[in-house]
C-alpha cells in the first residue's frame, strides 16, 4: 500500500518535470487561464448588448420619433433610420437583427382608435437575440405608446405593476457567466488532452513499455497522469478564480470557492479519466486529436454551459447526463452564483464521481490490451 | 595533428574553424579539414565527439553557426548554393528508417523520394527496378516499411538515398543495429555503387572499426576537434596497432582512455543447481505471423547468455515475453523457477529490462532519470544518492548529468539506458542490443562491469547483440533465425562445429543453410546497381514546383488511406456531431420551470397564475410556501422563476389601489434569464390588456405589433443552428487533421526529408494540405447532404456560392492547423493550440450564437477578423436568407485575405534547416 502511493505520487512528479520542460505547452495553459477568459467575459456583456436595430418611419410623427427615440445603448444600437428599400438589404447582410417598420399616418390611426399596427422584422437566424430581443422591443414600443397616449389622454398609471427582481446576477452581466463557462471548458479540455496525450506519447516513444517491467501497476501509471495534471488544472483554476475572475472582471463569487475547487478536483478525476479512456481507444496521436474534438465539441455546446439545458430534447438530454461536464456546470452554477452548499449540490458531485471511477475502470482494463496494440 | 596530403581541386568538402553550439554544449570545436572526392572516407570517434553534427553541417540540414564550409565548390552558408547542390547530395541520417515512412510501403516510398527529385513515370520505374534488383529488396516492394527488418530498413534508405545519382553520399552509422548478414550485404553494395561510379564521394561515420578498415580515408574525432587524417594502413602503422580498434584507442587523449585494458572472462563457475530463465516451448503469433516459433533455453544464475540473430528474427519478441510485456500464445516461461506472472511485482523488482529503442524520458535529465527509476524500483530513499552516484561514475556520465537525453548522443543514450536498467541492482538483466551505437571504448568498459556484475555480484546476463566479439564473450549463446533457435552452445563450440574460422563465419554459415538461397552477401545480378549513363535529372530551379509539391501531396493522401480510422473519424465524426449539436442546440426557452407563492389566494390571483400556467414556456412546480421556500428551491436551480402575489391583492385591484407582483428569476444563467423576464413582462402585459379589455372595452390608443420572424417563420432552432454548425464543424475537424501532420513528422524524425531534398517550404506545406482540402471537401458535401436531406433544412440561396466558399474556408481550416503544428515542437502542444485558436474564436466570437456586431472589445476583434465569422455569414445566407453571390460579395474578401496570411505565416514560420 505505501509503495502504492510511493509510486504514484514519482509517476506524478515525473509527469510535471515533462510539462515544465514543454514552454508551449506551459504559455498555453497560462493563455487559457487568463487571457481567454478575460476576452470570453468581456466580450459579451449582456444577452441583449447593442442589439443592432434598424427603423423604418414611414409616419414621421412626434411618436414615431419617439418610438426612435427609446431604443439606445447598452441594449440596443443607436437605430439606423432607413428607408423600405434598404431594410430587406441590411437585413440580408445580417447589418441589424430587428427592423421596425412604423406604417404612414401611425399616430393619426392610433388616437383615432383605427388600431394601426407597426411591423417588427426579426432576423430569426440569430436565435439568442431574436427572442429575448423581440420582447423587448415589443415592451419598449408598449410603454413609448402607452405612455404617449395617457399622456394626451390623461388617463391612469396601469392598476398592476410587475416587479421583476433577478437573483444572482441582478444585472443579468453576461460576462459572469461567460467566464463561469470558459473555467469549466478549459478544466475539462486541458485535463483530457494533457493525460490522454500524455498517454501516446508514451506509448509512442516506447516509455509505457519501460514502466510496466517495473514494479508498477497500471493502476498507479494512470494515477500518476491523473493526480499530477489533476493538480496544475486545479491550481489555474484557483488563480484563475481569485485573479481574474473576482479579480481583474469583479464577478463577486457568492458560494465557498474551497467547495467549488474540491468539486473541481472530483471533476478533474472524471475528465483526467475520460482522457485516458479515449487514449486507450486512439491507436496514434492524429487518431487522438480526432476522438478530442468529437467529445470536447458536444461537451462544450450541451452541458448546459452554451445553451440552456431543459431546453434540449429530452433524448439529448438523457445522453448528456452521462457527461461529467453536465453535471459539473449545473453545480458550479449553485456554488458558484447560488451560494449553494454541500447539501444542495451532492448529487451532482456523486454523479460526476461515478463516472469518473466507471471511465477510470474500463481504462484500467483496457491499458495493458492496447500497449501490446501499439508495436 | 597528422594531416595526410591531398590534392587541391580534389577536394568534395572542405571546413575551416567550423564551430557549433547546442545550447550550452560546445558540439563541434574549431575543425578543420579537407574531405578528398571520389573516396570512402570514415570518420571515427567516441559518442558525442561531433561527428552526427559535423555530417549534418555538410549535408546542409543544419545551419552553420561559425566558420567556414564549402561543399561541391561552394559556400554551404549560401542558401542559393545549397539549393543548387541539394539533388547533388544524399544523407542518410542516424537511426533505422528515420526518415523513411512507416505506414508506406517500400514502393511507395521509393517513388516518393524519385518524385521529389523530379523523375518522370518510365525513368523512376528503371531507377526502383534497378535499385531493388540490386539490394534484393524487389520481393518486398509491398510491404510496409514499418514492418522490415532493421538491416532491410537500411537497405532502402540507401535505395531513397541513392534514387537521384548524388556525387556525395553521407551515411550516418548506417549499419549501427543491423545484424552482420545484412551488413555484409549492405558495405557489398555500396562498393558495387562506387565500382559503377569512380566519381561518387562517400562519407560514413561508424561505430565498427571492422568496416571502417575497408575505408579508404579515416578521421578520427575526439571533443568536437579533429585527431588525426590518414589512410587506414597509415593508422595501423604510426600507432603500431595490429586492429584499427586497438588503433583507435591509442590515438585518443590519454584522459579518454580512462586505463584501458583488454577485456578478460573468468570462467564462470559451474553450478547447475539454479536457472534464472526457462523457456519451454515459447511461442508468439500476430495474426498468422509466427514471430516465435517453440523456443527452448536455460538460462543458469550468473551466466552471460548471448543472444545473436538476422534483425527481426524474434529476438526482441522473446525478451518482451520473458519480461511479461507480451503474453505468450503458446508455451511457458519461468523466472527464478516461478512460472511467469506479468502481476507478479516482486519478480520485476529483480530484472532489469534495456529495450532496443530508446526509452527514457525526454524531458527529466539525466540524474533525473537515475533517481525516477531507482524510486521506482523501490530503492530505500537513503541509498538513491550513492547509487545514482555510483552509477554516474561507472558509466562515465558525470558530464552529462543535467542534460536532457533527447540532446545527447546516441552511444550516450545507450548508456544512460544501461544504467537506469541497473540501478536497482537487480539479479537478472535482459538487455536488448545494449551496445549498438556505443563507441569501443565504452562498449568494453560496459563488457568489464557485466563481467564484474557476473562473476562477482552472480546477476544472469541476458544479452542480445550484433557486435561478435561481444557474443564471444559470452557463455552461451544462442543462434535465431525466423522465430526458431538454430544452435545454442558455448561461442568456442559452435565455430568448431561449423567449421569456420570465426564466430562471423560461423553465424552467416549457420543463416545460410537455415534460408537457403536467398541470403547471398554479394547481389550477384552483376547489374550495375545505379542506373547511369543518363544525363542525371536536374530540374530547373523554381519559386514553386507542382511535380514536388504533388508528390507530398501524393504521399501524405496514402498516410491518410493508410490509416482508414482517422478519414472515418473526420467524415463520420462531423456528421456524428452535427446530428448532435443540431438538435441540441436550442435557443427556444421551453419547458420552464416555476412556482407561485400566492399570500392571497382569491378568484384574481388564481386567475393571475393560470395565465403563465397556460403557456406553452413554463410547467408549473408545487406551490411556494415561504420565503425561505423560494430560496431553498431557486438555489438548487429546481425553480426558474418565483412569482409573489401580495396579500390583499385582488382587492387592492378591485379599488383600483397600486398592486404589485412580485417575480424572481433565476439570473445564473443569463441567456435564459433575460428570455424569462421578456416572456414574463409580455405575459404580464397580456393579462393587464385582458382585463383591461373585459373593464372597459376601449379601443383608444390600442395597436398591433405585429412581429415576423423572417428567414426562419417558424422560428424553429434547427435551420438557425445547422448552416452556423457546418462552418464550425468544416474548421474544427479539418484543422486537427493537418495540425498534427507537421508537428508529426518533427517529433517522429522525417522532418529531415525537408531539409535534404530539393523541396522548398511552400510545396511541402501546400503539398500536404491538399489532401485535407479535398477530405474537407467531401466532408462539406456529406454535411450539405445531411442538412438537407436529414434535417430538411433547404438551401434556398446559390449552391455555387456556398461551395465557392467552403473550398475557400476550406482552404483557410487547414492552413490555420498548418500554421499550428509550424509553431509548436510536440504533437499535445500542436493539438491544445489548435483547439484553443479553433473552437473557442468559432464557438464564441463568430456570430454562431451572439451577432458580432453585438460583442465588445477583444472578442469583437477576434470576430471581426476570424474567417469563420464570414463563412457563417454566408453559409447562413445562403442556407436561409437565399441570397446569392451578389448579396454576399462582401463576406468572400476577408475569407480571400485571409488564405495568404495565414499560409504566409506557416511558411515563414517552418525551417528549411534545423537550427
Amino acid at each position: 500500500m505505501n509503495s502504492t502511493v510511493a509510486n504514484t505520487y514519482h509517476l506524478g512528479v515525473k509527469e510535471l518535470w515533462s510539462l515544465w520542460r514543454d514552454p508551449a505547452m506551459l504559455a498555453l495553459i497560462v493563455y487559457a487561464f487568463s487571457l481567454q477568459i478575460y476576452s470570453a467575459a468581456t466580450a459579451m456583456l449582456e444577452t441583449l448588448h447593442r442589439a443592432p436595430i434598424a427603423i423604418v418611419d414611414e409616419d414621421a410623427s412626434p411618436l414615431s420619433a419617439k418610438i426612435a427615440s427609446a431604443f439606445y445603448p447598452p441594449l440596443f444600437s443607436v437605430p439606423r433610420l432607413v428607408s423600405p428599400a434598404v431594410q430587406d438589404h441590411g437585413m440580408d447582410a445580417g447589418a441589424y437583427t430587428f427592423a421596425l417598420d412604423i406604417p404612414p399616418d401611425f399616430q393619426r390611426d392610433l388616437l383615432a382608435g383605427r388600431r394601426p399596427a407597426i411591423q417588427l422584422n426579426v432576423d430569426a437566424t440569430r436565435m439568442s437575440q431574436a427572442f429575448a430581443g423581440s420582447g423587448y422591443v415589443q415592451q419598449i414600443v408598449n410603454n413609448t405608446v402607452n405612455e404617449f397616449v395617457q399622456r394626451y389622454r390623461g388617463s391612469n398609471a396601469p392598476p398592476v405593476d410587475l416587479v421583476l427582481r433577478t437573483r444572482f446576477n441582478p444585472n443579468l452581466e453576461k460576462g459572469w457567466f461567460g467566464a463561469m463557462m470558459e473555467v469549466i471548458n478549459n478544466v475539462t479540455m486541458l485535463s483530457i488532452i494533457l493525460t490522454g496525450a500524455a498517454l501516446i506519447r508514451e506509448r509512442e516513444h516506447g516509455t509505457i513499455e519501460h514502466l510496466l517491467v517495473m514494479p508498477v501497476t497500471p493502476a498507479q501509471i494512470m494515477l500518476g497522469k491523473v493526480w499530477s495534471m489533476g493538480l496544475v488544472v486545479l491550481l489555474a483554476v484557483a488563480l484563475s478564480l481569485t485573479l481574474i475572475v473576482e479579480g481583474a472582471l469583479h464577478v463577486p463569487i457568492r458560494g465557498s470557492l474551497a467547495l467549488f475547487l474540491g468539486a473541481a478536483a472530483v471533476h478533474l478525476f472524471a475528465a483526467t479519466a475520460l482522457g485516458i479512456f479515449l487514449a486507450t481507444f486512439a491507436r496514434s496521436m492524429p487518431q487522438f486529436g480526432m476522438l478530442v474534438i468529437l467529445t470536447l465539441l458536444p461537451l462544450e455546446l450541451l452541458s448546459g454551459g452554451t445553451t440552456p439545458y431543459e431546453s434540449m430534447p429530452q433524448p439529448v438530454q438523457y445522453l448528456m447526463e452521462l457527461a461529467p461536464t453536465s453535471h459539473f456546470v449545473r453545480l458550479a452554477q449553485a456554488i458558484l452564483y447560488r451560494g449553494a452548499g454541500l447539501e444542495v449540490v451532492w448529487r451532482s458531485l456523486l454523479a460526476i464521481a461515478v463516472i469518473g471511477a466507471v471511465l477510470f475502470t474500463i481504462s484500467l482494463a483496457r491499458f495493458r490490451r492496447t500497449i501490446a496494440q501499439m508495436t | 595533428m597528422t594531416t595526410a596530403h591531398i590534392d587541391a581541386g580534389e577536394i568534395v568538402a572542405c571546413m575551416r574553424d567550423v564551430h557549433l553550439r547546442y545550447g550550452k554544449t560546445l558540439a563541434l570545436d574549431g575543425v578543420d579539414l579537407d574531405l578528398p572526392a571520389g573516396r570512402m572516407v570514415g570518420l571515427i570517434g567516441p559518442d558525442g565527439v561531433g561527428k552526427s553534427s559535423l555530417l549534418a553541417l555538410i549535408a546542409g540540414t543544419h545551419a552553420m553557426q561559425q566558420g567556414q564550409m564549402r561543399v561541391l565548390d561552394g559556400d554551404m552558408r549560401s542558401k542559393r548554393h545549397r539549393d543548387q547542390v541539394c539533388p547533388r547530395i544524399a544523407y542518410m541520417p542516424q537511426g533505422l528508417g528515420r526518415n523513411l515512412y512507416p505506414t508506406l510501403s517500400v514502393e511507395e516510398n521509393l517513388q516518393f523520394f524519385a518524385r521529389l527529385f523530379g523523375h518522370g513515370a518510365a525513368e523512376r520505374r528503371r531507377r526502383i527496378d534497378t535499385l531493388t534488383a540490386s539490394t534484393g529488396l524487389r520481393p518486398f516492394l509491398e510491404r510496409p516499411v514499418g514492418k522490415l527488418s532493421g538491416g532491410m530498413k537500411q537497405k532502402l534508405g540507401l535505395c531513397c538515398a541513392l534514387i537521384h545519382d548524388p556525387e556525395l553520399l553521407i551515411l550516418d552509422e548506417p549499419t549501427t543495429g543491423v545484424d552482420p548478414l545484412a551488413r555484409a550485404q549492405f558495405w557489398a553494395l555500396i562498393a558495387e555503387i562506387r565500382a559503377g561510379h569512380p566519381g561518387m564521394s562517400v562519407i560514413v561515420a561508424t561505430a565498427y572499426m571492422d568496416e571502417a578498415q575497408r575505408f579508404d580515408w579515416l578521421v578520427a574525432m575526439d571533443a568536437g576537434r579533429v585527431l588525426s587524417t590518414s589512410t587506414p594502413q597509415a593508422l595501423l602503422e604510426r600507432t603500431g596497432s595490429r586492429s584499427l580498434e586497438e588503433a583507435f584507442i591509442a590515438v585518443l587523449p590519454e584522459a579518454r582512455r580512462r586505463g584501458h585494458t583488454p577485456v578478460q572472462v573468468p570462467p564462470l563457475q559451474a553450478d547447475d543447481a539454479a536457472s534464472a530463465i526457462e523457456a519451454r516451448d515459447l511461442t508468439m503469433r500476430f495474426g498468422d505471423f509466427v514471430a516465435v516459433d517453440h523456443v527452448n533455453f536455460r538460462i543458469r544464475r550468473g551466466e552471460i547468455f548471448g543472444f545473436l540473430g538476422s534483425n527481426g528474427c524474434g529476438k526482441t519478441t522473446t525478451m518482451k515475453m520473458l519480461t511479461g510485456l507480451l503474453p505468450a500464445s503458446e508455451g511457458s516461461a519461468s523466472l527464478f523457477g516461478r512460472p511467469l506472472d506479468p502481476r507478479d511485482i516482486d519478480t520485476r523488482r529483480r530484472v532489469g529490462y534495456m529495450s532496443q529503442a530508446f526509452s527514457l524520458y525526454g524531458e527529466l535529465t539525466v540524474r533525473q532519470n537515475l533517481v525516477l527509476h531507482a524510486r521506482l524500483f523501490h530503492v530505500p530513499e537513503a541509498q538513491i544518492p550513492a547509487r545514482v552516484d555510483e552509477m554516474l561514475d561507472r558509466f562515465g556520465l558525470r558530464e552529462v548529468v543535467a542534460s536532457l537525453p533527447g540532446k545527447l548522443p546516441l552511444g550516450v543514450r545507450q548508456r544512460l539506458s544501461l544504467a537506469v536498467a541497473m540501478v536497482h541492482r537487480p539479479e537478472l538483466l535482459i538487455l536488448d542490443e545494449p551496445t549498438s551505437g556505443v563507441d569501443p571504448v565504452a562498449r568494453d568498459a560496459f563488457w568489464r562491469l557485466m563481467i564484474e556484475l557476473a562473476r562477482r555480484d552472480r546477476v544472469t546476463l541476458f544479452i542480445s547483440t550484433h557486435f561478435m566479439n561481444e557474443a564471444e564473450r559470452c557463455d552461451r549463446i544462442s543462434l535465431m533465425h525466423a522465430g526458431r533457435v538454430l544452435v545454442t552452445g558455448a561461442p568456442e563450440r559452435l565455430v568448431r562445429d561449423s567449421g569456420a574460422a570465426t564466430l562471423e563465419q560461423a553465424f552467416i554459415g549457420y543463416l545460410k543453410a537455415a534460408d537457403g538461397s536467398t541470403a547471398g552477401i554479394t547481389s550477384g545480378t552483376g547489374t550495375p546497381v545505379l542506373p547511369a549513363a543518363r544525363p542525371p535529372a536536374r530540374v530547373r530551379r523554381r519559386l514553386f514546383s507542382p511535380a514536388r509539391a504533388a508528390s507530398y501531396a501524393w504521399r501524405e493522401a496514402l498516410e491518410l488511406r493508410r490509416d482508414p480510422v482517422r478519414a472515418t473519424l473526420a467524415l463520420a465524426g462531423s456528421l456524428l456531431l452535427m446530428v448532435v449539436i443540431g438538435f441540441g442546440i436550442n435557443m427556444d426557452v421551453e419547458n420552464l420551470s416555476y412556482a407561485v407563492l400566492d399570500h392571497d389566494q382569491t378568484g384574481l390571483s388564481r386567475n393571475y397564475a393560470l395565465n403563465l400556467a397556460g403557456s406553452r414556456y413554463f410547467i408549473e412546480h408545487a406551490p411556494l410556501q415561504s420565503y425561505t421556500d423560494i430560496d431553498r428551491r431557486m438555489r438548487s436551480g429546481e425553480l426558474s422563476l418565483a412569482i409573489e402575489i401580495p396579500p390583499g391583492f385582488a382587492r387592492d385591484v378591485e379599488r383600483g389601489d397600486h398592486a404589485q407582483i412580485a417575480a424572481w428569476v433565476d439570473g445564473a444563467m443569463p441567456t435564459r434569464a433575460e428570455t424569462v423576464r421578456g416572456y414574463v413582462q409580455g405575459m404580464h402585459q397580456a393579462w393587464l390588456a385582458e382585463r383591461a379589455r373585459q373593464g372597459q372595452g376601449t379601443a383608444a390608443g390600442a395597436f398591433d405589433i405585429e412581429t415576423r420572424f423572417r428567414y426562419n417563420p417558424d422560428v424553429r432552432s434547427l435551420p438557425a443552428i445547422v448552416p452556423a454548425v457546418l462552418p464550425l464543424l468544416l474548421l474544427m475537424l479539418p484543422a486537427m487533421l493537418t495540425a498534427l501532420s507537421v508537428v508529426r513528422e518533427k517529433e517522429l524524425g522525417s522532418i529531415i526529408n525537408l531539409y535534404v531534398t530539393p523541396v522548398t517550404r511552400s510545396e511541402f506545406l501546400l503539398g500536404k494540405q491538399a489532401p485535407y482540402v479535398v477530405l474537407a471537401m467531401l466532408n462539406f458535401l456529406l454535411m450539405t447532404l445531411l442538412a438537407v436531406f436529414g434535417f430538411d433544412v433547404p438551401i434556398k440561396g446559390s449552391f455555387p456560392t456556398l461551395l465557392l466558399a467552403a473550398a475557400i474556408f476550406s482552404v483557410i481550416a487547414t492552413g490555420m492547423g498548418l500554421l499550428a503544428s509550424t509553431f509548436t515542437r510536440s504533437q499535445i502542444a500542436a493539438m491544445l493550440l489548435t483547439m484553443i485558436a479553433t473552437m473557442i474564436p468559432a464557438v464564441q466570437f463568430s456570430g454562431m450564437i451572439d451577432p458580432v456586431p453585438s460583442l465588445e472589445g477583444m472578442g469583437r476583434l477576434i470576430g471581426n477578423i476570424y474567417p469563420a465569422t464570414y463563412m457563417i455569414n454566408i453559409s447562413r445566407g445562403v442556407f436561409s436568407k437565399a441570397l446569392g453571390f451578389a448579396q454576399l460579395r462582401g463576406a468572400f474578401g476577408p475569407l480571400l485575405l485571409a488564405v495568404p496570411v495565414i499560409l504566409g505565416a506557416a511558411i515563414a514560420l517552418l525551417r528549411k534547416q534545423a537550427s
